[in-house]
Parts: structure tokens; C-alpha cells; sequence
């Protein structure tokens, strides 16, 4: 045993350094600034001209006091449905050439008028592109019906009691919690287990295989490129993290504080969320690093590169079963299944306040990790090494 | 402990063992039967062109591959990954990190066997210094040439100091210079202690380091011994050149000698060269010049794996 995680260990070792201490380390911890820098860029320009364009603004042309009645209507309506839901008012004075007036705003180019409401709220009248429109139009005759009324009514009182959560928001909220986990989660093994397709193409164009598989055992080698690729991973997580790129994205909407608590209560579910990435990652890096044995070329292993990314989608899409319902027939099998169970653990994790569950399904995906990797190098000697004794493939597993 | 014992007493007197060894791929036979003694201490050579079947033997041995049957006893272990750190290899297929520097190479290969890293770049920087490549001990193995390269991975076979080393077609691609290199650091490696394993198809090189042989053939050895009993299978062969072309002494001649020139060669008959010589004085031969030459392994090759066997060898040889 101690020879293996020797072996396991000096593979790893050499691994991590190659990895780390190359300059392609730094593009790989410099990858996700760019969609990072991308979104924001492109998130700006589009923000700008969605609100330039998209955003429905209604010129009125009316006496100041009938707009402060509008405005303080639409007041009244934004609480409730939001400033960018609601259509933008701008007021006019009336000119004499009302006619003219009216063709002009409708022509400016200064702000994009959908349309001019005239005649006061005594005889409203709206001109403009608004035939398919029912919002604006529905909305317009909501404030002005709103506006009519006279300043003194007040608001009908609403008294409120609140506490923290009911069962069906809780519910809805706890799912959402589940599926950020999980999609987080995939998000981050997809970008990082991919890698190990390629790991053993190095050691195979450099012979240096040979080496290796007359020192230490096949398995302790696989093992020791799976948990060199973690490290580096953590490691490239660490920095990220450290750098603030993430946190500042999500502070910015908010922040993990405005995610619903999760069922197992924040601590947990973080010390989940750490434990199930690392099983993901040992379970599909194994998985891949098996697959990618098989591989001569890194032509291969990009042919490879797209079933296998389809494979993930498959597995993301079979652990979202389990968020909503983690104990229905669906749940319970993406749990059980080795390669989805660790996503929909943590959707479960969000959704179950039961520990024990937990502590079964991480020695479940362990002994995956441990069958996988023992079957990886078992492909090994058999295809690549063409070790041992031709076996009918009844007997496969047996050698 | 008992177990040390018991391998102890099993490896007595033998470092490897091979009984009946057969590797097939496909339907390809590679090896075909393979039983091998090798005695610890001492220069073994593999001997036999290329896909003879040398490197899939080399490979059963080391563990990397599993045979279809027989077996294998190394180190008096039957698994030959247990003696993993006790074995030194240099493939024949040379290879290497390239963006690896020549000392941490050499320690990463004694790493896997076993030997701390630390001590492993120590001894690395003391090899490399002893065999003129100090100042490469700190550049990258993409940086040296391929002769370079070749020396530290063989460097990297023996930093730990291992009681078998298994050196699979070692000459290859070094120059006459290295090759001198090699053969010195074989022989001293053996006056260590060490067994050493090597195949080769060039016989120049077994005749000068091998105390024993083996000759490998279409994945069978068609001989393992000394490489005086290889030599001892053929009879010397006698060279003579006499003044009298003809006379009683012809009699005394084997009627399967054949002239060269003016000199007849034939094998030296049963008795020995006291009585040829004899027969030749008393005869009236008049000698001129008397040769015996004792047959050489290329000889006992040839006669034993046979002419095709011997004529890939030689056009491996000038390849």
C-alpha cells in the first residue's frame, strides 16, 4: 500500500508542478476573467441600447399640473411593478401648432417617443406606434385612470405581518438554492475535469510510459494524474476566489445573501458544496482520464472532446431531476447513479435537512471513484500495454 | 522476516528466472516458450535481431506487461513490481519529460523506485558531474542533444542504486565515444554487484561485456549459456599453408576442408592439434603457417539461430 501512494504520490507530484509551474498556468487562471470581461463589456453596451431603444418612453403634452398627477400615479405604480417596468413619461408644454408639435416629438431623434399622449387627463389622447403595444397603452389608461382620482383619496391600508418563510416559498426558494449549487457546480467541473482527457497523451508520445509502468503500478498512476489535476484545480479555485473575480460578481446582484438558506443551513451545505466538487471531479475526471487513455493523439482526444461534453450535459440534466423533488423516483436515481449523484446531492443538500444521506452518498461516490479508476487502468493494460492473457470477453474483470 | 528468508533462499544464485514465458498479440506469438536463468552478478545478454522477441521478454520480466503464460520469478519476487525499488530499466524507446531539467529527471526516475527526491537531485548532480554533463545538470532536456538526453535517462536507471539493472538495446544511437562510456559504466555497475540485463543485436557488444547469453530467435531462445559454450559449439577452424602441394600428409586433412587462396580451412578434428600436426610433419606437408582460430559468438550465432537470423543482425548492424 505504502508503495502505491508513493508511486501515487511522486506521479502527482510531477504533475502538479508541470501544470503550475508552466506559463500556460497563468491563461488558465486568467480564463475566467475573459467571459467575465465580455459579459460586463457587452452587458454595458447592451444595457445602453436597450434602454435607448427598448425602453418605452410616452411624451405628454399637458399642463404641469396634470403631469405631477401622472407622475405621482406612476409613483404608485413603479412601487409595485418596478421603474423599468413601467412606460417612461416626459413632459411638454403645449404649442400653439399642436398638430405640429405632436409630428415632431414623434420624429425626435433626442428620445425615442413611442408615442404623444395630448388633452389632458379631461380628454386623453395618444398618438403613436402603439397598436401592438397593449402594455403601454393598458399602463397609460391605468395612470390616468389613477390620476383622476382626487389628491385627497388616500391609499387603502394593507396591514402586514411578516415572518420569515412560508412552506411554499421556502420550497421555491430552496429549489433555486439547489439548482445555483448544482449548476455552479457542474459549471466548474466541466471547465476543469475536461483537462484530463489529455493527461496521459504526454507520457504516451514521450514513451516515458514505459518508465513509469515498470516503477509503479498502473492504478497508481492514474490515481496520482487525478489528484494532480485537482490540486492544480483547487488551486486555480483558490486564486480566483482570493482574486474576488467571483465574489465581486456576486455581491454585485446581490450575493449569496439574497439566496434562500439552504436545508442543511449555509455551513454544511459550503462544506457540501467543497466535498461534492471534489467527488464530481474525481468521479468525471476518472471517468475522462480513462477515456482519454484510450487516446494516441490529441487529435483523438478532440474528437473525444465533444461526446464527452455532451455526456456532462446528459449527467446536468439528469441531477436537475432531483432538484424540487429529492426524494421522488427520479431524485433518488440521479443520486444513486455514480457520475450525476454528486449534483444531486447538493440539490438535495439545499432542499433535505438530513446529513446521513450525505455521509452514505460520499462513500458511494468514493468506492466509484476507486472502481473507475481500477477499471481505467485495467483498460489500460489490457488495450494500450496489451498486458496478461487473451481473455474471452465473458472473463473481462477477472485478470 | 521469514519472508526475507525465503526470498533469499530462492534468489540464491539467480537474479532472474523465466520458465516457459509466451506472450501472443493477436494472433502474433512474440514470445514462445521463453525460459531464461540469469545469475546474479552477472553480464546477461539478450542476442537476436529485431522482433525477435527481446523487448516483449525485457517487458514480461519488468512487470509492464503480464505474459499469456509461464512464469517469472525477479528478485525472488513473482511480481516484479514488489522489487520495484531494487530494479533500474532503460527502455529501449527513450523518453523524458522535456521541460523537465536533466537533475530533476534523473531524481524523478529514482523517485518512482523509491529514492527521495532530495537525495535523488544530490546524486543526480554527482552523475552528472562524474560523466561530463555538470553544467546540463540545470537546463531543460529539450535543450541537450539526443546522445545527452540518452545518458541521463540511463543516469536515471541506476541513481538508485538498484541490485538488477535491465538496459534494453543500450547502444543505440550513441556514438563510439558513449558507447566506451557505457560499456565501462556496465562493467562497473557489475563489479558493484549489480546483474545487468542487456539485448542487443549488435554481437560486438555482447562478445566484450557477457559472461552468459541468451539467443533469441522468431520469440524462442535457441541458446542460453556462457559465451564460451556458445563458442564451444563449434569446433576451432584451422588454417593452413604448406609448401608441398601434395603428399601423404593430405591424408591427415578433413575431405570437407576448402581452400581459400593457398590455404586450407577446415574444423580441427576430433583429436586435437597435436596429432594433425603430427600427421602434417611426418607427411612431408612442409609447413608454411598454422592457424587455429577459435570461433567467435557471430560464429556461434550464426550456427545456432542460423543464417537468416544472423544476416538481419547484420543489416540491423549497418543500418
Amino acid at each position: 500500500m505504502m508503495r502505491f501512494l508513493r508511486g501515487a504520490f511522486v506521479i502527482a507530484r510531477r504533475d502538479f508542478s508541470a501544470t503550475v509551474l508552466s506559463k500556460t498556468f497563468i491563461f488558465f487562471l486568467l480564463a475566467p476573467l475573459f467571459p467575465l470581461l465580455f459579459g460586463s463589456v457587452f452587458g454595458t453596451i447592451g444595457a445602453r441600447v436597450a434602454s435607448r431603444t427598448e425602453r418605452p418612453v410616452v411624451a405628454v403634452v399637458s399642463s404641469p399640473a396634470d403631469f405631477d398627477r401622472l407622475s405621482t400615479a406612476r409613483n404608485d405604480l413603479t412601487d409595485a411593478l418596478g421603474d423599468m417596468a413601467v412606460v417612461k413619461l416626459v413632459h411638454y408644454a403645449p404649442e400653439p401648432n399642436a398638430a405640429g408639435q405632436v409630428d415632431r416629438l414623434l420624429a425626435s431623434n433626442e428620445l425615442p417617443v413611442r408615442a404623444v399622449l395630448t388633452g389632458g387627463l379631461d380628454r386623453p389622447h395618444l398618438t403613436g406606434a402603439v397598436a401592438q403595444d397593449e402594455v403601454t397603452t393598458g399602463q397609460l389608461r391605468l395612470l390616468i385612470a389613477n390620476a383622476r382620482l382626487s389628491p385627497g383619496v388616500s391609499k387603502p391600508s394593507l396591514a402586514v405581518t411578516s415572518i420569515q418563510a412560508s412552506s411554499g416559498s421556502l420550497m421555491k426558494d430552496r429549489a433555486i438554492t439547489a439548482q445555483i449549487g448544482q449548476t455552479l457546480l457542474f459549471i466548474l467541473t466541466i471547465l476543469l475535469s475536461g483537462m484530463l482527457l489529455s493527461q496521459l497523451i504526454e507520457e504516451k508520445s514521450n514513451k516515458i510510459i514505459e518508465i513509469i509502468a515498470a516503477a509503479v503500478p498502473i492504478d497508481a498512476m492514474f490515481v496520482g494524474k487525478l489528484f494532480a489535476m485537482l490540486a492544480a484545480s483547487v488551486t486555480g479555485l483558490i486564486v480566483w476566489i482570493s482574486a474576488g473575480a467571483f465574489l465581486v460578481q456576486m455581491m454585485k446582484h446581490g450575493g449569496v445573501a439574497t439566496l434562500p438558506s439552504p436545508a442543511v443551513g449555509w455551513p454544511a451545505f459550503i462544506a457540501l458544496t467543497i466535498i461534492y466538487f471534489g467527488m464530481n471531479y474525481l468521479l468525471l475526471g476518472a471517468a475522462f482520464l480513462t477515456i482519454g487513455a484510450q487516446a494516441s493523439t490529441a487529435r483523438e482526444v478532440q474528437t473525444l472532446s465533444m461526446p464527452v461534453t455532451f455526456g456532462q450535459m446528459l449527467i446536468l440534466l439528469f441531477a436537475s431531476s432531483a432538484v424540487g423533488a429529492p426524494n421522488s423516483a427520479g431524485g433518488i436515481a440521479a443520486a444513486v447513479f455514480p457520475l450525476s449523484s454528486p449534483l444531486a446531492m447538493l440539490a438535495r443538500a439545499a432542499e433535505e435537512a438530513d446529513i446521513w444521506p450525505h455521509l452514505v452518498a460520499i462513500a458511494w461516490q468514493a468506492l466509484w471513484v476507486a472502481l473507475i479508476l481500477r477499471g481505467g487502468a485495467y483498460l489500460f493494460r489490457k488495450t494500450v500495454l496489451k498486458s496478461g492473457p487473451r481473455l474471452p470477453w465473458w472473463r473481462f474483470g477477472r485478470a | 522476516m521469514l519472508r526475507q528468508v525465503l526470498q533469499n533462499q530462492v534468489t540464491d544464485g539467480l537474479a532472474v528466472e523465466a520458465i516457459d514465458l509466451v506472450k501472443e498479440f493477436g494472433d502474433t506469438r512474440a514470445v514462445d516458450g521463453v525460459s531464461l536463468a540469469v545469475p546474479t552478478g552477472s553480464i546477461y545478454g539478450l542476442l537476436g535481431p529485431n522482433g525477435a522477441g527481446k523487448t516483449t521478454t525485457l517487458r514480461i520480466l519488468l512487470g509492464i506487461i503480464d505474459p499469456s503464460s509461464g512464469t517469472r520469478r525477479v528478485l525472488g519476487r513473482e511480481r516484479p513490481l514488489d522489487a520495484a525499488s531494487e530494479i533500474g530499466y532503460l527502455p529501449e524507446e527513450r523518453g523524458l519529460y522535456p521541460s523537465m531539467h536533466a537533475r530533476d529527471a534523473i531524481a524523478f526516475m529514482g523517485a518512482l523506485r523509491g529514492l527521495p527526491m532530495a537525495e535523488g537531485r544530490r546524486r543526480a548532480d554527482e552523475l552528472l558531474q562524474h560523466h561530463g554533463l555538470g553544467d546540463w545538470a540545470r537546463k531543460p532536456i529539450r535543450t541537450l542533444s539526443k546522445g545527452m538526453a540518452q545518458i541521463v535517462q540511463l543516469l536515471g536507471s541506476i541513481i538508485h542504486r538498484p541490485r538488477l539493472i535491465v538496459l534494453d538495446e543500450p547502444f543505440a544511437g550513441l556514438d563510439a565515444i558513449n558507447q566506451g562510456l557505457l560499456e565501462e559504466l556496465i562493467r562497473r555497475e557489475a563489479r558493484n554487484g549489480a546483474t545487468i540485463i542487456f539485448s542487443t543485436h549488435v554481437i560486438a557488444h555482447a562478445e566484450r561485456l557477457c559472461e552468459r547469453v541468451a539467443i533469441i530467435a522468431s520469440g524462442k531462445v535457441a541458446f542460453d549459456g556462457s559465451v564460451a559454450e556458445a563458442r564451444g559449439r563449434l569446433r576451432p577452424i584451422v588454417r593452413l599453408r604448406t609448401r608441398a602441394s601434395d603428399g601423404p600428409w593430405r591424408s591427415a586433412i578433413p575431405a570437407s576442408a576448402r581452400r581459400e587462396g593457398d590455404e586450407f580451412v577446415f574444423e580441427l578434428p576430433e583429436g586435437g592439434p597435436e596429432p594433425l600436426l603430427k600427421a602434417l610433419i611426418d607427411g612431408g606437408a612442409g609447413i608454411e603457417t598454422l592457424a587455429i582460430e577459435r570461433p567467435g559468438l557471430h560464429d556461434a550465432f550464426v550456427a545456432i539461430a542460423g543464417n537468416k537470423a544472423a544476416a538481419a543482425m547484420g543489416q540491423e548492424k549497418h543500418q
